[in-house]
């Protein structure tokens, strides 16, 4: 260690004002902290002790809690591969493959995204932001295996411009940088992001009777016919039973890398609330919103999409990695504490209404975060104005 | 109608150097100082005495040129030897090399009895040219009262719930008769209450039950509970316009002194505390005395950080350096300025933070005392976390969008947001336990001048 930062102390002056390589000091800085916790000491007037606890703390928790969805994703990978393609294999082949598939798209995220943050940092002279390591995590787990790489490195380049750096960096976001990234895979590579993509292939073809559809892609397309089957039913019957319910909250099934799993996502997000980081609030309220319109629309009842359980939801798609990861994000969630509940209610409530009521797209999660993320500041508004309001009302007492 | 306030917002720092309830001898400090940088309403500080001059305990040697009324009077008698200038010749302290025995201004005697017959007029001269005016301290802004204004309320916290504070049994040993003459005083400066807020999970001190014609109400909680500005926001709340006043007990047993002995008596004791002194306890000196004296061949180690006050909202102070004015406490803890490796990835339980995500359990140890420096421990970033703040402040009153309209100054905003009923100390523990590393102090203070600037 002393080795370390005597290498550091040497090279530290090269990078300070007035050294040869002062425009990269943030590179350097980041390096160094990264490291290091700085000698650094309270200012003379003011608090004289902090917090052990920081900004860099804060967000390799988050990345800690995104670890079970990020391994379960690698093992899944390999074993929807074997199970399309009828083949059979052992535990070593399908992490092997899961590896092989997996690591470069996030090695891809981390270093295109990395190498824009580095950029931002240089020109406008701003240290490099923890961030990063989050948003260069959650992107490939939203994305499906089956994604070229160039688009996931245009995805993680555009996001972080787009939806981070024209805000001002990290902290003054509008938008979920992660979610901002697959929505404009969704919207700019449809074919790639959508359809027969959730399973890899490889070169191999799909089993005989086995069809490549996600399980939301068979709930939407369940018609009310005579002799009705039930969502849950047709579910359970595809595929030799791949979709029945616990199969589905375990995360055995096809989907992006690491949003099968509920059970996974409820791991990080023990680990995300125990740990105080990530808002309950938002994640209970993602849940009730969901679960509550569920039971809504089975009362009405007018489609077999409407019929199906509403505990369904919790475990298709990416309900839950959405809302324990996405939902929970400080910067673009809501603000305010009693804002928290509206703002994660309504991502429930969105998410399912997109899902069932509209039959042009089958996954709601992505879109109701993004939505919400755009409304999180009017919720805010409403909340601190009821605070000032009642605060002049008592003055006049 | 005596008021029960439950708080459960707050966090209480457990820091190790206790003092022990045992006031010590310790050889008198050479000088004092009157520092006008701890008075933060003051503007233009003036001086009416000059280097060789002697005074005596009490004599005026400073006032504001905007509030000339209100005299800052030297705390011993003796030769004034250095009048200390900053930059663009700022007035930094005042220092006085004490006499051996201590000679006063001597001001009108009153019998007990006697003070309840005087006349507002005529205790606020008296109060303002002997030199107890300055512990009246007024909300909002937290600066020094002006004598002009009357003020709604006046309130009293009679404990101190930081870090290390200071036991005002031990503070104020035998000095009930001076405390209730001095509330006595202070009732006739308001139109409203004379508040005393008293620790509800403590049996009330003898100090401080014997007051008459006062508000009691309880508190109890984990710190913040002990501030004034806390106690202020749930029984009698400033809005735009109104003014409350604040003091803490010693200046209320000041001010009873001055009347019943007719003296500005500026003695004290003060508890010496943290980790870093061999044997924290208190001692006797006079405010504002220079601390070299104290701390020779107490201090475990060299490399230690002096700070007046407590950990959370007081000053750094150099070994040479005195007391904060109103301060009853030195605490001195190790200085930080060492590199870790790896220090903000390392599972460890030897660092405390409010957070769970390094504190996850600590539940299992809720008597540990903790060891801190003055390190960082992170570095400086934007604004993430967001929920924690509200965590800290038991106020309804929301600090994260308090601080965003502070820096984006909108004055709207700050006032609607809660400016008037905070002053430094109340969002102390946001900036300890800020995730980004903000001088929320700091922040607090410019608003604060901000918002005093328009009026």
């Amino acid at each position: 260690m002393k080795a370390i930062r005597d290498i550091l102390d040497k090279q530290k002056p090269l990078f300070e004002k007035g050294g040869k390589f002062e425009k990269f000091y943030y590179l350097f800085e980041a390096n160094e902290t990264f490291l290091f916790q700085p000698n650094e000491t309270t200012p003379a007037k003011g608090a004289q002790v902090r917090d052990a606890n920081n900004l860099k703390r804060l967000m390799i928790t988050v990345v800690v809690a995104m670890i079970p969805c990020l391994l379960f994703g690698i093992y899944n990978v390999g074993h929807m591969h074997f199970l399309a393609t009828g083949q059979t294999a052992d535990l070593g082949q399908k992490i092997g493959l899961g590896l092989v598939v997996v690591l470069p798209v996030v090695l891809t995220a981390y270093v295109a995204g990395g190498i824009v943050e580095v950029i931002f940092a240089v020109i406008r002279r701003h240290p490099i932001n923890e961030g990063f390591l989050v948003t260069g995590m959650l992107i490939p787990l939203i994305l499906p295996p089956t994604i070229p790489l160039w688009q996931v490195a245009l995805a993680s380049v555009f996001a972080v411009v787009i939806a981070k750096e024209v805000f001002g960096g990290t902290g003054m976001n509008v938008l979920n940088v992660a979610m901002t990234a697959r929505a404009f895979l969704y919207f700019a590579y449809p074919s790639d992001m959508s359809g027969d993509v959730w399973y890899y292939l490889g070169d191999s073809q799909y089993a005989d009777g086995f069809t490549g559809a996600t399980a939301l892609g068979l709930a939407a397309e369940t018609t009310l016919v005579d002799g009705t089957q039930e969502v849950a039913a047709t579910l359970a019957s595809t595929n030799d039973g791949l979709f029945s319910f616990w199969n589905m909250f375990v995360g055995f099934i096809p989907g992006s890398i690491g949003e099968t799993s509920t059970l996974m996502a409820l791991v990080g997000a023990i680990i995300l609330i125990a740990t105080g980081v990530g808002s309950w609030k938002i994640i209970v309220s993602v849940f009730g919103g969901a679960l509550g319109l569920g039971y809504l629309l089975t009362a009405f009842g007018a489609n077999e999409f409407m019929m199906m359980p509403a505990h369904y939801h919790w475990v298709m798609g990416g309900l839950a990695f959405g809302a324990v990861f996405m939902a929970t994000d400080p910067v673009s969630a809501a603000h305010t504490e009693s804002g928290k509940w509206v703002y994660g209610a309504l991502i429930g409530v969105i998410t399912v209404i997109i899902r069932v009521l509209n039959p042009a797209y089958p996954e709601g999660i992505m879109l109701a975060v993004l939505f919400m993320n755009v409304f999180a500041p009017l919720i805010d508004h409403i909340v601190v104005q009821s605070n000032k309001k009642r605060r002049l009302q008592r003055a006049t007492v | 109608m005596s008021q029960h306030i439950k708080l459960k917002k707050g966090f209480n720092i457990n820091l190790a150097g206790k003092p022990q309830k045992v006031v010590g001898e310790s050889d008198r400090s050479e000088t004092f100082a009157i520092k006008p940088t701890d008075f933060p309403g003051i503007i233009r500080p003036k001086v009416t005495v000059r280097e060789g001059d002697i005074v005596k305990a009490g004599t005026p040697v400073l006032f504001d040129k905007k509030m000339d009324q209100v005299m800052y009077c030297a705390p011993v008698s003796g030769e004034v030897v250095e009048i200390v200038r900053g930059e663009k010749r700022k007035l930094l302290a005042i220092k006085i090399l004490a006499d051996k025995e201590v000679v006063y201004e001597q001001h009108k005697e009153h019998s007990s009895t006697e003070i309840s017959g005087i006349s507002r007029e005529e205790a606020q001269e008296v109060m303002l040219k002997s030199g107890v005016w300055p512990q009246i301290i007024q909300r909002p802004y937290g600066i020094v009262a002006n004598p002009e204004d009357t003020p709604k309320a006046i309130f009293v916290s009679t404990f101190d719930t930081h870090p290390l504070a200071p036991d005002y049994d031990v503070l104020l040993k035998n000095q009930a008769s001076y405390f209730e003459a001095g509330v006595e005083v202070l009732k006739k400066f308001t139109s409203g209450k004379v508040n005393l807020g008293v620790n509800a999970d403590a049996e009330v001190s003898p100090i401080f039950s014997n007051a008459k014609g006062v508000q009691v109400n309880k508190f109890s909680g984990p710190h913040p509970a002990g501030n004034v500005g806390v106690h202020i926001h749930h029984i009698d709340p400033i809005g735009k316009g109104d003014l409350v006043w604040t003091i803490d007990p010693y200046g209320v047993v000041q001010l009873g002194k001055l009347f019943l002995k007719g003296v500005y008596d500026a003695s004290k004791v003060i508890a010496l505390t943290g980790s870093e002194v061999k044997e924290p306890q208190y001692y006797t000196t006079y405010q504002g005395a220079c601390i070299d004296k104290l701390v020779d061949n107490r201090i475990k180690q060299d490399h230690v950080r002096y700070i007046s006050g407590n950990v959370l909202t007081g000053e750094k102070i150099d070994k040479k350096g005195y007391l904060g004015f109103y301060h009853h406490q030195l605490t001195v803890i190790p200085e930080g300025d060492q590199y870790e490796f790896l220090g903000w990835l390392k599972p460890t339980t030897s660092k405390l933070s409010f957070h769970r995500a390094l504190g996850l359990l600590s539940f299992l140890n809720p008597k540990k005392e903790f060891v801190l420096t003055t390190n960082t421990l992170g570095e400086e970033r934007a604004f993430v976390q967001t929920g924690a703040f509200e965590k800290v402040v038991p106020m309804d009153i929301l600090p994260e969008f308090l601080l965003k309209a502070i820096m984006a100054e909108d004055y709207d905003d700050m006032e609607a947001l809660g400016i008037y009923e905070v002053v430094e100390e109340d969002l102390a523990l946001c900036e300890f336990i800020d995730v980004s590393k903000h001088d929320i102090q700091a922040i607090i203070r410019d608003g604060i001048n901000l918002i005093k600037a328009t009026t």
